[in-house]
């Protein structure tokens, strides 16, 4: 077996990351994580988590980030702040490449994730912190007793537009179907919630405004109609990217970008893991993440151990 | 490590930040926001390294709404760099250290 600086390398420090994390410590492998921001991922942004399992009233998002990172240290999991900006598979000994270095592994797991879809739409770029937000947590306290946007239709959309209502006295919650993807509970409240006024079958064509956003432009893609709406803030929501910026073509992607794996969440390239977000999977949920994640130091811890025999 | 870092408000920004003679960074920030709790280590690290060449505040955006509204934040956490009193450099959302170190570097 060629040497290596670590057994596994996890990328990426979600909850898909600090999972793997976790049962990689506790298989006393030697394991390094690394986060290019800081641990987390996109449940620092979530307002409230109410699916996952073990707390009755529901848990904030960044909380149960600071448990889960309190988790994996306490069990002795490293982890480092830095950006992987490269990933060398050709030989056994995979090698992750840093602005500022590089270390070996025998595994590496790709925890990295996804970032919210852009609209797309001109304008949209220049509104950024400006009317143009991907975070109700953050942002939505700024929009106390004003009207505002929201463009999605599933769990994070309609989720986060009902937390806005706390602030905003109205939310246009515009979604390109005639019906919400949002499980269940989620729609139930949105429709029984006065203040959310649903723009069905409409999509987002211009944003405008002078120092801030002002108002915003919808096409109703049943009928072709244009209509202005007023709004100090437009918070998008539809849909997420794979991080994969880094990721070498050698290992197999879905359509959009998302890494595909096989059962034991193993990628095209031996010893190369993925979990989370960032793989071509039916449903991105926290437990979906961890239950990769699982899988996947499971699965490396294998692989590892059959390079030594 | 934080005692780098001075806590500002509406009524001291002023003097703290516009008739300042060495670059500022105002980093607005409010206790219900993850992300700015997230990258607060981050920029204590910064704050660490750069302290001496630049003068590093934080702005409670839910206590001081006055100096956020003057430049526009509708999102946090938002930094702005501050060049004898003007605003030569401003990023929003969470962005990577090494991010932020270009930032810096660019500024100095």
């Amino acid at each position: 077996m060629e040497k290596a600086d670590y057994d596994l390398i996890i990328i990426g420090g979600g909850p898909a990351g600090l999972t793997a994390g976790i049962y990689a410590v506790r298989a006393r492998l030697n394991v390094i994580l690394y986060e290019k921001l800081v641990p987390g991922g996109q449940i620092i942004v979530t307002d409230w988590v109410e699916n996952f399992p073990g707390f009755p009233e529901g848990i904030s998002g960044m909380e149960l980030v600071d448990r889960m990172v309190a988790q994996a240290k306490r069990l002795g999991l490293k982890i480092e702040n830095n950006e992987v900006i490269s990933l060398d598979i050709s030989g056994p000994v995979k090698r992750v490449v840093f602005p500022d270095g590089a270390i070996t592994a025998h595994a590496v797991i790709l925890a990295t994730g996804a970032h919210p879809k852009k609209l797309g739409v001109l304008g949209e770029e220049a509104f950024l912190g400006k009317g143009i937000s991907f975070c109700a947590t953050c942002d939505g306290p700024f929009y106390k007793n004003k009207v505002v946007a929201a463009v999605g239709g599933g769990d994070t959309a309609v989720q986060e537009s009902i937390y806005l209502t706390k602030f905003a006295k109205k939310v246009y919650l515009i979604h390109r179907r005639d019906q919400l993807r949002a499980t269940k509970i989620l729609q139930e409240r949105a429709f029984a919630n006065d203040k959310i006024d649903l723009i069905w079958n409409s999509v987002v064509t211009g944003v405008e405004g002078s120092d801030g956003l002002e108002k915003i432009t919808v096409k109703n893609i049943k009928t072709g109609e244009f209509k202005e709406f007023p709004v100090d803030g437009c918070f998008i929501w539809v849909g997420i990217l794979p991080n994969s910026g880094f990721i070498p073509d050698t290992i197999k992607k879905d359509e959009y970008g998302f890494i595909i794996t096989d059962y034991k969440m193993e990628t095209s390239a031996p010893g190369v893991f993925a979990a989370g977000d960032g793989r071509s999977t039916p449903l991105r949920q926290i437990a979906t993440a961890v239950g990769d994640a699982a899988i996947a130091a499971f699965s490396a811890e294998h692989y590892i151990e059959s390079l030594k025999n | 490590m934080s005692e780098v870092i001075t806590e500002i408000s509406d009524s001291s920004f002023d003097s703290e930040v516009i008739q300042s003679e060495k670059p500022v960074l105002v980093d607005f920030w409010a206790p219900w926001c993850g992300p700015c709790k997230a990258i607060g280590p981050v920029i204590e690290e910064l704050a660490g390294e750069f302290s001496d060449r630049i003068k590093f505040t934080k702005c409670n955006v839910d206590d001081n709404p006055v100096s956020p509204g003057k430049f526009g934040i509708k999102a946090i956490p938002t930094l702005i760099f501050f060049k004898q009193g003007k605003v030569v450099d401003q990023i929003t959302g969470m962005v990577a250290k090494s991010k932020l170190q270009q930032a810096i570097n660019s500024i100095l």
